[in-house]
C-alpha cells in the first residue's frame, strides 16, 4: 500500500509541476511540444519490458507484450525524431539572427 | 525493485525531462530540449534491460528494434503538412502499448491489488480509447477518412453506455479469477475500442486541433495509470507530464474557439446556420470579382490587376495563412510573395491564428518549413489591433479564421469564436481555392464585400500570377 501512495504522489506532483512548465510555452512552439511529449507516451515500452522481465505471460501475453513493446518503441523513436527534425527548421532560421 | 538506486536514477531521469521541456520555452533552445528528453528516456529504459532482462531478450530486442526502425522510417519521410496526421497515429501506437500492457498484467493476475488493479483498469480502457480514436483521427486528417462530423442517432447515449459496460467490466475483472479474468479484461478492451471510434468519428474539420491535444492527454494518462500497476516511478512520472501538457493545450485551443470541450466533442451546442445566409453564395455568383477600381476598363476587370495595384499602393500589408495554403502546398509561394513585398519597401506581417492548421502551432511549423523569417510572425491578440490601420490583408487559404459572421450572426458553429479583423484593413485580397463556405460550413461576407479582390483557384498558381505583377 505504501507503493501505491508514493506511485499515486509521483503522478500528482510531476503533473502539478508538467502544468507550471508547459503554460509558460509559447503558442508557436506548441506543435514541437506536443510531438515531444507524445514520443514521451512511449515510454510505456519500459512497462512492456517489465512484462517480459517477469515471465510466465504464456502464448497470448507474449505475444501481446510483443506487440507493445513495438508500438512504444514505434511511438518513442518515431517521436523524437520528428521533433528534432521540425526543431531544425526553427534552428535554422533563427540562427542569422542570433 | 525500489531500491535506493533505482529511486535515484528515477528522481535524475525526471528532472532531466523537466528541463528538457522547460527549455522549449525559447524557439533556439527547443532542439536541445527534445535531445535532452530523448536521451533520458532512452537511459531509462537501458537502465529496465539492464536491471530487469527478459526472460526471451533476442525476442524482445527484436521487437524493439523493429518498433524503433519503423518510427525512424515514418519520421524520416513525413512532411510537415502530413504531422498531424503523423502524430495522431504515434499517439494511437502509444495508447495501443499501454493498454496491451495493461491487459496482460491484469488477466494474469498480478500480485498488485486495490488501487494498483483499478489504475491497470483505467489504463486499459483509457488506452483502448486513446487508440482507435487516434486512429480514426489520423485517418481523418490523412484524408482517408471522411473529415465531416459524423453523428449516430443516440451517439451520446450509446456513447455513454459503452464506456459505462468497458469500466464494470474492468472492475468486475478484480473481482474474478482465472480465465474469466482475461475474458473479461477482453470485452472491456473491445468496448473501449468501440467508444474510441464513436468517440472521433464525432469530431471533425475544424474542430480536430481539439481532439488531437485531448487525445495527446489521453496517451499520457493511459502511461500513467500503466505506470501504476507495473509500479514504475518513471512512467508514472512521465504519463503524468504528458496528460498535463495535452490538458494545457486542449485548454488553449478551446479557448481559441471560444467553446467548452463538451461542446467540441459532443456537439449540439449551436443550432445550424440560418438558411439566407447559406444561400448567399449562389445568391451573386457574378459579384465574386468585384473590388475596387472597378469600372475602369477591361484590364481593371482582372482581379490580378487590381491585386497587384492594391499591392503596389499599400504600405503596410498583414498576410493571413490558412490551413487551405497548406492544402494546396503554397507555403514557399506565400512567404515568396512576402519576401517580395518587403523588397519593394513595404511592411509585412503575417497574422497566425491559433486553429489556423490541424493542431496547436501547426501553422508556425508550415512557415518554419518555407524558411520564413520568425520576426514577421504574429499571433491573434499580438497584430488583431493592427488591421484597423493596414493599408491591406492578403488571405490565402484561410476562410473561418477571418469570417466577420463569426461576431455578426449568432447560433452558427463559428459564433463567439475571435478572428482576425481582416474585414478592417483599407483592402483585401482573398486566394483561395473557391469561395464557398470553409470547414465550419458558414458562408463568409468577407468574401462579397466591395473591397475584396477575389483570386480563386490553386493558391500555389494564383501567388505564381500574382508574383508575375508585383515586381
Amino acid at each position: 500500500m505504501g507503493e501505491m501512495a508514493v506511485l499515486i504522489g509521483v503522478f500528482a506532483v510531476t503533473f502539478a509541476i508538467g502544468i507550471l512548465l508547459i503554460l509558460r510555452i509559447p503558442p508557436r512552439l506548441h506543435t514541437p511540444l506536443m510531438s515531444m511529449t507524445n514520443a514521451v507516451s512511449g515510454v510505456t515500452v519500459v512497462g512492456a519490458w517489465l512484462l517480459l522481465a517477469a515471465g510466465g505471460l504464456g502464448g497470448l501475453g507474449l505475444a501481446l507484450a510483443l506487440v507493445a513493446i513495438v508500438m512504444g518503441a514505434f511511438n518513442l523513436v518515431g517521436g523524437f525524431a520528428v521533433t528534432g527534425r521540425m526543431l531544425r527548421f526553427f534552428k535554422k532560421k533563427e540562427s542569422p539572427h542570433g | 525493485m525500489a531500491d535506493r538506486w533505482q529511486l535515484l536514477f528515477d528522481a535524475a531521469i525526471l528532472v532531466i525531462i523537466l528541463i528538457g521541456i522547460w527549455r522549449f520555452r525559447d524557439p533556439r533552445a527547443a532542439s536541445s530540449g527534445n535531445l535532452l528528453v530523448g536521451l533520458a528516456l532512452f537511459c531509462a529504459l537501458g537502465i529496465v534491460i539492464f536491471r530487469s532482462p527478459a526472460q526471451t531478450p533476442w525476442i524482445a530486442g527484436g521487437a524493439l528494434a523493429v518498433g524503433a526502425l519503423g518510427g525512424l522510417s515514418v519520421a524520416r519521410r513525413v512532411n510537415m503538412t502530413q504531422i498531424p496526421a503523423t502524430i495522431g497515429f504515434q499517439n494511437g501506437a502509444g495508447g495501443l502499448a499501454s493498454c496491451l500492457v495493461s491487459f496482460v498484467e491484469l488477466s494474469r493476475g498480478s500480485a498488485v491489488s486495490g488501487i494498483g488493479e483499478a489504475a491497470g483498469v483505467f489504463a486499459l480502457v483509457v488506452g483502448a480509447v486513446t487508440f482507435s480514436g487516434s486512429m480514426v483521427a489520423s485517418g481523418k486528417l490523412a484524408g482517408l477518412v471522411r473529415q465531416a462530423p459524423l453523428a449516430i442517432r443516440g451517439h451520446r447515449g450509446i456513447l455513454a453506455a459503452g464506456l459505462a459496460i468497458a469500466l464494470a467490466l474492468g472492475f468486475g475483472l478484480m473481482a474474478a479469477s482465472g480465465s474469466a479474468r482475461a475474458a473479461l479484461a477482453g470485452g472491456a478492451l473491445l468496448a473501449s475500442l468501440l467508444c474510441g471510434i464513436l468517440f472521433s468519428i464525432r469530431v471533425g474539420g475544424a474542430d480536430m486541433p481539439v481532439l488531437i491535444s485531448l487525445l495527446n492527454a489521453w496517451s499520457g494518462l493511459s502511461a500513467g495509470f500503466c505506470g501504476v500497476v507495473m509500479q514504475s516511478q518513471v512512467l508514472t512520472a512521465c504519463g503524468a507530464t504528458v496528460a498535463a501538457s495535452g490538458l494545457i493545450l486542449t485548454h488553449a485551443m478551446c479557448r481559441a474557439m471560444n467553446r467548452s470541450l463538451a461542446a467540441v466533442l459532443l456537439g449540439g451546442a449551436y443550432a445550424p446556420p440560418p438558411a439566407g445566409l447559406r444561400e448567399a453564395p449562389t445568391a451573386q455568383p457574378q459579384d465574386a470579382g468585384h473590388g475596387p477600381g472597378d469600372g475602369e476598363g477591361a484590364a481593371a476587370s482582372d482581379p490580378f490587376v487590381r491585386a497587384a495595384e492594391l499591392i503596389h499602393a499599400a504600405a503596410n500589408v498583414i498576410v493571413v495563412p490558412g490551413y487551405g495554403m497548406a492544402l494546396a502546398h503554397a507555403q514557399r509561394s506565400t512567404v515568396q510573395l512576402a519576401n517580395r513585398i518587403r523588397q519593394l519597401g513595404k511592411e509585412v506581417k503575417f497574422a497566425v491564428h491559433p486553429l489556423a492548421g490541424r493542431m496547436p502551432g501547426h501553422m508556425h511549423v508550415l512557415l518554419a518549413e518555407a524558411e520564413i523569417d520568425p520576426d514577421l510572425l504574429f499571433d491573434l491578440d499580438e497584430v488583431n489591433s493592427e488591421f484597423a490601420a493596414a493599408d491591406l490583408a492578403v488571405v490565402v487559404g484561410a476562410c473561418d479564421v477571418v469570417n466577420p459572421a463569426a461576431s455578426s450572426v449568432p447560433g452558427t458553429p463559428i459564433s463567439g469564436m475571435p478572428i482576425l479583423e481582416a474585414q478592417q484593413a483599407k483592402g483585401v485580397v482573398v486566394c483561395n481555392l473557391d469561395d464557398r463556405p470553409g470547414y465550419s460550413g458558414v458562408d463568409n461576407p468577407l468574401y462579397r464585400d466591395a473591397k475584396t479582390v477575389l483570386l480563386l483557384g490553386d493558391a500555389a498558381e494564383t501567388l505564381a500570377r500574382l508574383m508575375e505583377r508585383v515586381q
